[in-house]
C-alpha cells in the first residue's frame, strides 16, 4: 500500500509543473500590458523601469522559475511564519497581485472561506441527498419511486447551475421575498438572529450546487446498485437467511461505494470549478469571482495563481481517489 | 442451376444491425421523445427565422418592454427586439455551437483514442498526455483562453466568426478527453478479436484496418460521446456567455440572452425564463436521446 501512494505521489510531482507550465506559457501570450493604467504623462524610459519592478523583462525561463520559487519556496514559509511567528520568509519576494499590488495569496486567503463554506457545505448536502436516492431506486428498479427520481436526477443533471440560480432567485427573493438575492460576505455570527440571517442566504446558492451535485451522485450510487444486486455473493448472503436489510446495506452497499467514493472525491473539484457560476450568481465574493474580476482586469500573477490553486485541487483529489480506491479494493493493489 | 433455384427462398429479408438498433431504440420512450423534442428545437431554431417577418437586431425603440402579445408571443426587450425571433437566431447559434464543438471532440477524441489503441508505442504518451488535460482545470482555462484570444481572432476573422472560431475550438479541444479513453478501451479489445487477425493475414494495411474494421466496431460508443458531447458544448457555450465572456451582445445566444435578462429579472421575470428553458430542454433531450441511444446500441441489453 506504501509504494503504491508513493508511486502515485511520484507521478503527480511532474503533472503539477507540465499543468503550471501550461497555465504560464498561454499567460505569456496575454494581450494586455500592465502599464496601459499607468498615466501618459510618465515618460516611457521610466514605464520600461516599472515593467522590469514587474519582473516583466526576464526572459519566460526564468521567469516561469521565478513564479515556480514564489510559490513552492516562499509562501510556504510565509505560511509557516504565520504559524508559529517565526521569520524565514523576511525579504523575499512574494506573488504580487497586478491589480492591488499586495500578495496574491493574502487575498486568496481572505476569499477561501466563502467559497469553502458554500461549496463544501453543498457538496456534503448533496452527497447526503443523493445516496439515500440512489440506493432505494436501485433496490426498487422499475417502481414509481424509481421513474422519478431518475426522472428527476436527469433533470437535475441537464439544467445549468446558472439558470436554476436565476429562477430560484426570481421565485424565492423576487415574487416571495423570503431570501436574500445577493450573499452578504461581511455578515458576521454573533447570535441567534444573526446565525438564522447567514443560513437565509446560505439556503439558496448550497442548494442549487447541492441540486446538481445531488442528481450526478445518485446516477452514480443507482448504477453501481444495480451491477452489485445481481451478483452471485448476494444470491448467497439471501439464502443463508440473512436479514434484507443486512444483505442491501452491509453486503451490497459496502460493494457499491467503492467506485462511489472516488467519483465523490474526483468530483470536489469539479465543483469549486462549477462554483464560479454559482458565485458569481448569487454575488458571492469567493475564489470563483476573485478568478473572473482578474481575468477582466487582465491581472495575470492573480489569474495564473488562482488557476494553478484549482489545478492543484483536482491532482490532490484524484490522488486521494486513487489511494481510497487502493484502500477500498485490494485488487488494485497488486497491478 | 435448377436446383439452386428449387431451393427455399426466406419468407423476411435478414434483419440487417441498424434495424435491431432502431427497434431497441423505439423501446426507450424517454429517448424517443427526447429524439423527437431535440428535432423539433433544430427546426424550429433553423426554420423558424424564415417564416417570422421580425429580424432578431432590428431595433424598435417604440414598442420596447411589451408584455406577450400576438404580434410579439414572447414580447420585447428593452430595446424593443422581438424576444421570439432573438430565442430563435440564439438557438442557432448555440445549436451550431454545440454540434461544431461536439465534432471537432468527437475528431480529436477518436483520433487520439484509435492510435493510442492500435499502435502500442504511440499509447502511453497518448495516454499521459490524456491524463494530463482532465487534471487540468477546464472552467478557468476555457475563460483564459477567451480572453486572450478574442481580440487576435475579432481582428482576423471579424467579431462573430472569430468568437464562434474560439469558442468551437475552445471547447473542442477541453473536451476530447472521455471519447479518447472509452475508444482506446475498445480498441484495444477489438484488436485482440479473430476478424482483425484474418485482415492482417490477408495483409490489410494499418490505414485500411483502422478505417474498415475498428472504426466501424467502435461507431457505439462514439455515437454516446456525440450526444453528450453536444449537451456538455452547449452547457459550456451558455456558461460562458453567462460569465460575459461569451459571444458579444448584439449577437444573441441562449446564454447570452439569460445574462441580459438577468439585469431585468425584478420587472421581466420571463425574460430569464425562455432561454432557461431553452437551454435545459435541449441539453435534457440530448441526455435522454444519449441515455437511449447507449441502451440500443449495446448488443448486451438488446433484445431484452
Amino acid at each position: 500500500m506504501l509504494t503504491f501512494t508513493i508511486r502515485r505521489l511520484v507521478l503527480a510531482v511532474p503533472t503539477l509543473l507540465f499543468i503550471s507550465l501550461v497555465i504560464f506559457m498561454l499567460l505569456q501570450l496575454a494581450p494586455g500590458d500592465p502599464m496601459a493604467q499607468v498615466p501618459l504623462t510618465v515618460p516611457p524610459e521610466v514605464k520600461e523601469k516599472m515593467r522590469e519592478a514587474l519582473g516583466l523583462g526576464a526572459p519566460v525561463h526564468v521567469q516561469f522559475f521565478k513564479w515556480i520559487v514564489q510559490f513552492f519556496w516562499v509562501e510556504p514559509q510565509v505560511l509557516i511564519d504565520h504559524i508559529f511567528g517565526t521569520t524565514f520568509s523576511e525579504g523575499q519576494l512574494r506573488v504580487l497581485s497586478w491589480q492591488t499590488r499586495s500578495p496574491v495569496m493574502d487575498i486568496v486567503v481572505q476569499r477561501l472561506p466563502q467559497t469553502l463554506w458554500v461549496v463544501g457545505m453543498s457538496y456534503v448536502l448533496g452527497v447526503l441527498i443523493a445516496l439515500p436516492i440512489g440506493i432505494y431506486s436501485a433496490y426498487r428498479q422499475y417502481s414509481a419511486f424509481d421513474q422519478i427520481g431518475t426522472f428527476v436526477s436527469m433533470v437535475g443533471f441537464s439544467v445549468p447551475t446558472f439558470f436554476t440560480g436565476v429562477l430560484l432567485i426570481v421565485i424565492f427573493s423576487v415574487n416571495l421575498g423570503w431570501f436574500p438575492s445577493i450573499y452578504d460576505t461581511t455578515h458576521k455570527v454573533t447570535d441567534w438572529d444573526s446565525f438564522v440571517f447567514q443560513l437565509r442566504q446560505m439556503i439558496m446558492p448550497v442548494m442549487v450546487l447541492a441540486l446538481y451535485n445531488a442528481a450526478q451522485i445518485s446516477r452514480f450510487m443507482r448504477a453501481s446498485m444495480l451491477d452489485n444486486l445481481n451478483q452471485d455473493y448476494v444470491r448467497t448472503a439471501r439464502a443463508k437467511g440473512l436479514g434484507e436489510k443486512t444483505v442491501v446495506l452491509v453486503h451490497v452497499l459496502r460493494n457499491s461505494m467503492i467506485p462511489v467514493v472516488t467519483v465523490i472525491a474526483l468530483g470536489v473539484p469539479q465543483v469549486f470549478g462549477g462554483a464560479i457560476i454559482t458565485e458569481q450568481v448569487f454575488k458571492v465574493n469567493g475564489l470563483g469571482q476573485l478568478l473572473i474580476t482578474a481575468i477582466e482586469a487582465n491581472d495575470l500573477p492573480m489569474v495564473q495563481t488562482l488557476t494553478f490553486i484549482f489545478a492543484l485541487l483536482i491532482v490532490i483529489f484524484n490522488l486521494i481517489a486513487d489511494i481510497l480506491y487502493g484502500i477500498l479494493d485490494p485488487r488494485i493493489r497488486y497491478d | 442451376m435448377t436446383e439452386l433455384i428449387n431451393q427455399p427462398v426466406p419468407s423476411a429479408p435478414p434483419r440487417s444491425q441498424w434495424r435491431d438498433i432502431w427497434d431497441q431504440f423505439k423501446t426507450h420512450r424517454g429517448a424517443l421523445i427526447g429524439g423527437i423534442v431535440f428535432f423539433v428545437i433544430v427546426l424550429a431554431v433553423f426554420i423558424g427565422p424564415w417564416l417570422w417577418p421580425y429580424d432578431p437586431t432590428f431595433i424598435d425603440i417604440r414598442s420596447r418592454n411589451q408584455n406577450p402579445s400576438w404580434a410579439h408571443p414572447l414580447g420585447t426587450d428593452q430595446l424593443g427586439r422581438d424576444m421570439l425571433a432573438r430565442m430563435m437566431a440564439g438557438g442557432q447559434t448555440s445549436v451550431s455551437v454545440g454540434i461544431t464543438a461536439m465534432l471537432l471532440a468527437l475528431f480529436l477524441g477518436s483520433l487520439i483514442g484509435v492510435l493510442a489503441g492500435y499502435f502500442k508505442r504511440l499509447d502511453n504518451l497518448l495516454m499521459r498526455t490524456t491524463d494530463l488535460f482532465l487534471a487540468l482545470p477546464l472552467l478557468p482555462l476555457l475563460l483564459v483562453m477567451v480572453l486572450l484570444f478574442r481580440e487576435p481572432l475579432n481582428a482576423a476573422f471579424g467579431p462573430e466568426t472569430g468568437i464562434f472560431i474560439l469558442i468551437v475550438t475552445a471547447i473542442g479541444i477541453t473536451s476530447w478527453m472521455p471519447t479518447a479513453r472509452i475508444v482506446r478501451g475498445d480498441v484495444l479489445a477489438l484488436k485482440e478479436r479473430e476478424f482483425v487477425l484474418a485482415a492482417r493475414s490477408i495483409g490489410t494495411t494499418n490505414f485500411r484496418m483502422i478505417t474498415r474494421h475498428v472504426l466501424p466496431n467502435v461507431m457505439s460508443p462514439i455515437m454516446v460521446s456525440a450526444t453528450l458531447g453536444i449537451a456538455n458544448a452547449i452547457i459550456t457555450e451558455s456558461a460562458l456567455s453567462f460569465l460575459g465572456l461569451g459571444f458579444p451582445p448584439d449577437f444573441p445566444t441562449w446564454g447570452r440572452l439569460l445574462f441580459d435578462a438577468v439585469d431585468y429579472m425584478q420587472q421581466y421575470p420571463e425574460r430569464v425564463l425562455w432561454p432557461g428553458l431553452a437551454i435545459s430542454l435541449t441539453v435534457l433531450s440530448v441526455n435522454y436521446l444519449g441515455d437511449g441511444l447507449r441502451d440500443a446500441l449495446d448488443p448486451r441489453i438488446r433484445g431484452r
